[in-house]
């Protein structure tokens, strides 16, 4: 039987009523993995023996009647960024192709003792830096919409694999619209959570002053699970919040009658694609006809959101892979003659062409010429761009945009693009202010191809976020039926 | 032509926490290579720093110690370079705001008062350690010493000696040592300095072109690289050439000093703030819990020994020169009622002994408590100073009382007069030309005597009675 179309609800139901075993669940998982993973490269690791292991623990417990906790026997997958202990973590880097943790990230400790499975780790863009899942050492991941086109960036087997049913849920990584992007290119929906808000001990960096781990699931329900299981203060996080976490599934299908929703004048009125913009207006309406009221804001700093986000991520990025140099784990490049050698050789190696271009880029923002001229006003413009969000959360509590320009774009259209962040216009702005976003599947284009909708939060809005994704996906069934099964 | 030598310092102190600066890992000195850390300290891809609040506390300490500023609100900053010993190919350090700015340390050299501008200090964490193998040509990487906390004190160029410098950094250590920031063990690194000097002639307003001396582990390595690099740069200067900036190596075994690289190849640090680490905030309250806790200081200590305890200003300045050795004094002191004896005892028996054993203060054998037993033993005359330091010796080796020695050996001093009597009687009429002598004016001559009567007596003849008997009887 095929359960990979299935909900967390779902499964939790099944599970307590002995409808199925956790035993089949999984097995039902990882078979359908084994058919497709060739196909649509999701998984650079599957994790076969642990996760059946662990099945058949959670089993035992399921017979004895222990109480589940919240995720009990939920098959997931993991961004392979996030460090999973003895499980291979190659951020998509042939200069971590090799490196196996000998310590576990707080999500994955969190998720682990909440009952969720491991089944593998996703395939992305290599170290989080793309937006087409291209630039993976273990090869592109493959849009299971349209196997020509990409799954999206740099999250692109987290969406991918939570899409075509081969993980319940996973946990993707968003620096600048990473998690939002490719949940809006696979039609499911992805959390960008507030900054500080879930751990980042254990989440290898790309630019650690945005970096967060989400949620990619198949509705809104799911997310708000997994994001109480996922979130909670940590003491290894010096930027983990310190607030009184909300239990996110008490806003599900709450009332939004009297909310205000923003629409930032200065994003609809581009209107590069006419149909993603259509369908986010058509979402206003079903907004307005749940009692919500739509307002104009202005977000006018956003217009220099892409380089501002670009320098900073790009600085920051450059000092985070100097670690990579060949001694202590990672990739090391043979016959080298000394250890400066050696450091540039296998650097030279092990990164692929877009690491390099955003390690020199980053390398000659912060170059104490440079410094002033780039760094320096990119963090000015990152200061501007929180302020306008400020003032406009001043007047609404929700503000709406499409997660991206377009829908899914071919393999090979864009990857060698000058212009890396393009499609990334709507979702850096909310990173470099370190609000939350989430990107809602709204309905396909007329190439049947999903279209995502971002809703943009106040800085730890995400129960409001899903309290309005949730009225929304009610309102309209299409986002709950429409799943492929491959 | 006159020259003037210019000196600034950068003193890098590890601090004495328990645990290292960004996780729990021990900062224990001497275990077994890469057995003392954790993927943080280790860089690990995905491990992230927080901040030990100790670490803060205790740069406070110090600059409120040394008349600092302290900046309310600091960060930390990554300064990125490549190197084997540095696991995240950045040290995490403070650049624009370090938690301490503007203090200073009076210094005393040849009796006069100098005072040595403190520009900053900040907190910062340790590298790894480069072992090379001497088996083969590997080189070996201890990670044990990354991380630990370091504050780096840096100061103005207002030095102009080898003695100044000698003085402040010996200032700066006991500093260090009475607020138990550090522990300052030199030869384990615990205390390093590094030296910028440059020449000048006499008079210049400009400074000359200054080289950097790095890792000096040692007052005499510290003063010798002052002299040696002073002198150098004149030599250079005396035969027309130009200085080179650069970092130099200092062979303190060779006594030279090598260029290690020129400023031209000098680091981009590429600065810029750690976004895994929030600001760092001092409240006033934190502050002043941190001010109460620092103990009372080297000159405070000096000028109330000074009054307290009737202590000679050469004393006191060298007692209060280390923590434990003041409050061994003190210990004994406000037990005593002569303080100035124990000083006596410190400066000289204590101080000896300490240093033929190659022992600390803090593991000397005689409590202060016995010391003022001793010296009351003096003063209530039942034993003479002479007898004491054989006590005192006896002290040192058996950990017996003081009074219980004199019981067991008899050493109680001899004041019956009788018996006295008898003994200069007999000094007397064997020593007839000595009696003459002392007859005919020569005074001096009794000393001759006294020393007869404290042979016979075994020292132990109260010497006012041998004195006043002999003056009477050589009448
Ligand atoms: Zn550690």
């Amino acid at each position: 039987m095929n359960h990979s179309l299935l909900t967390i609800s779902d499964i939790t139901k099944k599970l307590k009523n002995k409808e199925i075993s956790v035993i089949e669940i999984v097995k039902s998982y990882l078979q359908k993995i084994e058919k497709l993973n060739k196909t649509i490269n999701a998984y650079i690791t599957v994790c076969n023996i642990d996760a059946e292991k662990y099945s058949r623990v959670l089993q035992e417990k399921l017979n004895s009647g222990e109480k589940l906790p919240v995720l009990f026997g939920i098959p997931m997958a993991l961004n392979d960024n996030i460090v999973t202990r003895n499980t291979l973590t190659t951020c998509a880097s042939k200069m971590l192709g090799n490196f196996i943790p000998p310590y576990n990230s707080t999500v994955n400790e969190r998720l682990h003792d909440s009952g969720a499975i491991l089944l593998g780790k996703l395939n992305m863009d290599e170290f989080a830096m793309g937006n087409s899942n291209e630039s993976s050492y273990f090869g592109a991941v493959k849009n299971p919409w349209d196997f020509d086109r990409v799954p999206g960036g740099a999250s692109g087997g987290a969406a991918a694999a939570v899409a075509s049913g081969l993980a319940c849920f996973a946990l993707g990584s968003d620096t600048g619209g990473d998690i939002r992007h490719p949940s809006s290119f696979c039609g499911v929906v992805g959390l960008k959570p507030t900054y500080g808000l879930v751990s980042r001990y254990g989440l290898v960096a790309c630019a650690s002053s945005m970096d967060q781990i989400g949620p990619i699931t198949r509705n809104v329900e799911d997310c708000a699970v997994v994001l109480n299981a996922i979130t909670g203060y940590d003491p290894k996080d010096s930027t983990s919040a310190v607030i009184k976490y909300p239990d996110y599934t008490a806003f599900l299908g709450e009332d939004i009658g009297g909310l205000k929703i923003g629409i930032p004048k200065e994003y609809l009125d581009k209107g590069d694609n006419g149909e993603v913009n259509q369908r986010v207006f058509d979402a206003c309406k079903i907004f307005k006809s749940l009692g919500a009221e739509i307002v104009e804001v202005s977000l006018p700093t956003t217009q220099y959101a892409i380089p501002a986000y670009y320098i900073i991520s790009s600085a920051e990025i450059s000092s985070n892979l100097a670690r990579y140099d060949g001694i202590k784990y990672g990739y090391r490049a043979k016959d080298c003659q000394d250890i400066e050698d050696l450091y540039q050789q296998s650097r030279a190696q092990g990164f692929g062409s877009d690491v390099k271009r955003r390690i020199l880029t980053g390398t000659y923002a912060l170059s104490s010429e440079r410094y002033e001229e780039y760094y320096k006003k990119a963090l000015k413009v990152r200061r501007l761009i929180f302020e306008d969000y400020e003032n406009a959360f001043n007047h609404v509590d929700v503000i709406i945009s499409p997660t991206t320009p377009d829908t899914a774009f071919k393999m090979g259209e864009k990857f060698n693009e000058p212009k890396v962040c393009s499609n990334y216009e709507y979702t850096v702005s909310v990173s470099l202010a370190g609000l939350c976003a989430m990107s809602v599947p709204i309905g396909k284009d007329s190439e049947g191809l999903p279209i995502g909708m971002q809703l943009i939060g106040k800085r730890y809005g995400e129960g409001t976020l899903i309290k309005v994704a949730n009225k929304f996906e009610e309102a309209c069934n299409f986002v709950k039926t429409e799943f492929i099964d491959l | 032509m006159k020259y003037e030598v210019v000196v600034g310092l950068e003193v890098h102190a590890e601090l004495d926490t328990r645990t290292k600066i960004y996780c729990n890992c021990t900062t224990k000195f001497g275990a077994e290579p890469n057995t003392q850390c954790c993927p943080v300290c280790l860089g690990l891809p995905g491990a992230i720093p927080v901040l030990n609040k100790k670490v803060v506390e205790y740069a406070v300490k110090t600059g409120l110690a040394t008349n600092c500023s302290i900046t309310m609100l600091s960060k930390q900053d990554r300064k990125n370079y490549f190197y084997p010993d540095l696991p995240k190919a950045y040290q995490i350090s403070q650049d624009d705001l370090p938690i301490c700015t503007d203090g200073y340390l009076d210094i005393e050299v040849e009796g006069k008062t100098k005072r040595v501008g403190i520009h900053r200090i900040h907190i910062e964490e340790d590298a790894g350690k480069l072992i090379h193998s001497e088996s083969n040509n590997d080189t070996l990487i201890d990670f044990n010493r990354a991380g630990v906390p370091l504050i780096e004190i840096v100061t103005a160029p207002d030095m102009h000696s080898s003695q100044e410098v000698k003085a402040f950094f010996e200032k700066l250590k006991t500093i260090l040592e009475y607020t138990e920031v550090s522990d300052c063990k030199m030869q384990e690194g615990s205390l390093r300095a590094d030296i910028n000097l440059s020449v000048k002639p006499e008079g210049a307003k400009t400074l000359g072109t200054r080289t950097e001396m790095k890792n000096l582990n040692s007052t005499r390595a510290i003063v010798r690289a002052v002299e040696h690099e002073s002198k150098r740069q004149i030599e250079q200067l005396e035969q027309g050439l130009l200085i080179t900036q650069e970092t130099r190596r200092w062979d303190d075994a060779k006594c030279e000093s090598y260029p290690l690289r020129s400023k031209k190849e000098a680091h981009d640090y590429r600065f810029f703030a750690e976004p895994n680490l929030c600001s760092i905030i001092i409240d006033d309250a934190w502050l002043k819990r941190i001010r109460a806790s620092i103990p009372e200081l080297p000159d405070d200590k000096k000028v109330r020994f000074i009054k307290q305890y009737d202590l000679p200003e050469y004393d006191a300045a060298y007692i209060t020169s280390s923590k434990p050795l003041a409050d061994y004094f003190e210990n004994a002191a406000k037990i005593s009622k002569n303080p100035k004896a124990i000083s006596n005892w410190i400066m000289g028996d204590v101080l000896n002994k300490l240093k033929d054993g190659g022992i600390q203060i803090t593991g000397i054998p005689i409590s202060a408590q016995r010391l003022t037993k001793l010296v009351d033993l003096i003063d209530s005359n039942i034993i003479s100073s002479r007898i004491a330091k054989q006590v005192f010796e006896i002290m040192w080796d058996t950990n017996d009382e003081p009074d219980e020695i004199v019981e067991k050996y008899g050493l109680q001093v001899l004041s019956d007069s009788d018996t006295i009597k008898r003994i200069v009687n007999e000094v007397i009429s064997e020593n007839p030309k000595a009696v003459d002598d002392i007859k005919s004016g020569k005074k001096r001559s009794i000393g001759f005597l006294v020393g007869q009567v404290m042979r016979k007596t075994d020292g132990k003849a109260d010497p006012r009675i041998v004195n006043q008997l002999l003056s009477e009887a050589t009448q």
